[in-house]
């Protein structure tokens, strides 16, 4: 048993706490509720009125320019996060789904005839554009890969795919230094490697933009298989690009040229108020 | 004999206003997300119970099509989220607040008597505290909460430079249904809270306002004026 037992208090329920009327404690009172609410009334106000202030900033591709700010703020973040040797987990091939969702068509709206496509490179630093065929492309290592593709628009899926990583491509054809170094390990790159690449269809229409150190990771891959069958048309045959470090809008069908550069590269979707690195 | 008798600390008042409008943006801007890849349900099989959402829910508060502005918000109003939340805490841990949130061996009991008295089952009103043992569990429980959407958003914005934690929370799909889960939570906690703010009254309301309440103490009474079991204390 408690020696000193608390005093005892009863629930405030039903109980009278009204003070006296003009007594100093009901002064008191009410001088501290008047300026609490008051400052709480300005507090909200100042935080409304500078929540308008935010949004009704110039906007920076459809976004009001401090909050594209702090989405850029946010990639550098995990840019400096980033490790080349952190992975996207990888399935086993059986878990992957046979039939794979389409979503978009945005710059396969043009006719293509497969075997006249060549993918063009434009070296970085200027130079003739190089073209390769899908046959330089098979000639690579060939990967086998299957990881998750995580939409933009929240749904995800477990692919199949095959390709060569655009690491092997630089490796062998050293188009993305201005010194013509070939690319010997995606962690300790050329010094005057490219900071960007951007990748557009045949006919322009879609266009993606990528972070090298994303560009070059070991997952991904110029791709030309998903469950070991050919791309179709509408998974961008001939070539695509597949990166588990980025949403699926990055995974650009259809590759016409790619082309390095020191800033960052134009972006469908980044153009319509989406984050520009949008990735993982 | 009637006293104004010390709450809430200021900085607690702050923490806690400014939560609700960054909380409540969070969520609307969450729903803007959501609505792009809306398909949660509760039911079974093809049983649907209730589907999140119904197309008037969208359409009621315009909240399709609004996907690239919905993600803008939210991993900006992120990082306010993230500071409030730290400070709060980290505030509760250095002024000693957390002996009167954290549930004591008490709380259990005192919650369920709690809530048998809100319910009508039960006379005997509860002992008075700062926090009875419901609240502590139930505010406890939020910032927890708060915790487990920062992880598992962080599992769903960076799934690879995090994937251990990804991996840990099920994956990516299951962290996605755990962040969505958490905010639904934050609405009941919400509209719980809400109506045993008004229930409670003006006095209480006050409280979290301007940081006294009104205590009629016995006259006489010595010491803490707001009956306070210590984390220790003795039933």
């Amino acid at each position: 048993m408690d020696q000193n037992p608390m005093p005892p208090h009863v629930s405030p329920d039903g109980q009278d706490l009204k003070l006296p009327p003009g007594s100093a404690l009901d002064r008191e009172a009410t001088r501290r509720t008047r300026r609490s609410f008051i400052s709480l009334g300005l507090a909200g106000l100042g935080g409304v009125l500078g929540w308008r202030y935010l949004l009704g900033r110039p906007q920076v591709e459809g976004v009001p320019a401090p909050f594209r700010k702090v989405l850029n703020a946010n990639a550098r973040l995990t840019e400096a996060y980033f490790r080349e040797t952190r992975l996207a987990p990888e399935f086993a091939k059986s878990r992957a789904v046979a039939k794979v969702r389409t979503n978009g068509d945005a710059g396969l709206q043009s006719d293509i005839d497969l075997n006249a496509w060549r993918m063009k490179v434009q070296p970085y630093g200027g130079g003739p554009a190089q073209e390769f065929t899908l046959a330089d492309i098979k000639a690579l290592p060939r990967v086998d890969m299957t990881t998750e593709l995580k939409c933009i628009e929240g749904w995800s899926i477990i692919v199949n795919w095959s390709g060569a990583r655009f690491a092997d491509f630089l490796a062998k054809y050293p188009l993305a230094s201005r010194s013509r170094q070939p690319l010997q390990s995606s962690a300790n790159p050329p010094a005057d490697l490219a900071p960007y690449v951007g990748i557009t269809t045949p006919d322009e229409k879609y266009y993606v933009g990528l972070d090298m150190q994303s560009a070059i990771h070991p997952q991904t891959l110029l791709c030309y298989e998903i469950n070991g069958q050919p791309l179709s048309l509408a998974h961008g045959a001939p070539l695509r690009l597949v990166t588990p470090l980025k949403y699926g809008i990055k995974h650009l069908k259809r590759i016409g040229t790619i082309a390095f550069a020191d800033a960052k590269p134009a972006d469908y979707w980044a153009e319509q108020g989406y984050d520009w690195y949008a990735g993982h | 004999m009637k006293k104004l008798v010390d709450k809430h600390p200021l900085a607690i008042r702050w923490f806690h206003w400014a939560n609700f409008p960054v909380l409540s943006l969070m969520i609307w801007s969450g729903l803007w997300i959501y609505w792009a890849n809306d398909v949660y349900r509760i039911g079974w099989g093809s049983t649907t119970l209730f589907k999140f959402f119904p197309q008037s829910f969208y359409q009621a508060f315009h909240l399709d099509h609004k996907l690239a502005q919905g993600m803008a918000w939210h991993f900006v109003l992120m990082w306010v989220f993230f500071i409030n939340g730290l400070l709060y805490v980290g505030y509760t841990l250095l002024s000693g607040e957390w002996r009167y949130l954290l549930p004591n061996r008490h709380s259990f009991r005192e919650a369920w008597e709690v809530t048998l008295h809100d319910l009508g089952l039960r006379k005997m009103a509860p002992l008075v505290q700062k926090y009875n043992g419901a609240q502590r569990i139930a505010y406890t429980a939020v910032v927890l909460m708060g915790l487990g959407s920062l992880l598992t958003g962080l599992a769903i914005y960076r799934p690879t430079q995090f994937a251990w934690l990804t991996n840990l929370l099920g994956g990516y799909g299951a962290a996605r249904v755990e962040h969505f889960v958490l905010t639904i939570g934050y609405v009941l906690f919400f509209v719980v809270h809400v109506a045993q703010v008004v229930r409670a009254g003006w006095n209480n309301f006050r409280s979290m306002v301007a940081g006294f309440e009104i205590e009629d103490v016995p006259a006489g009474a010595a010491g803490p004026v707001l009956a306070q079991r210590e984390p220790d204390a003795k039933a």
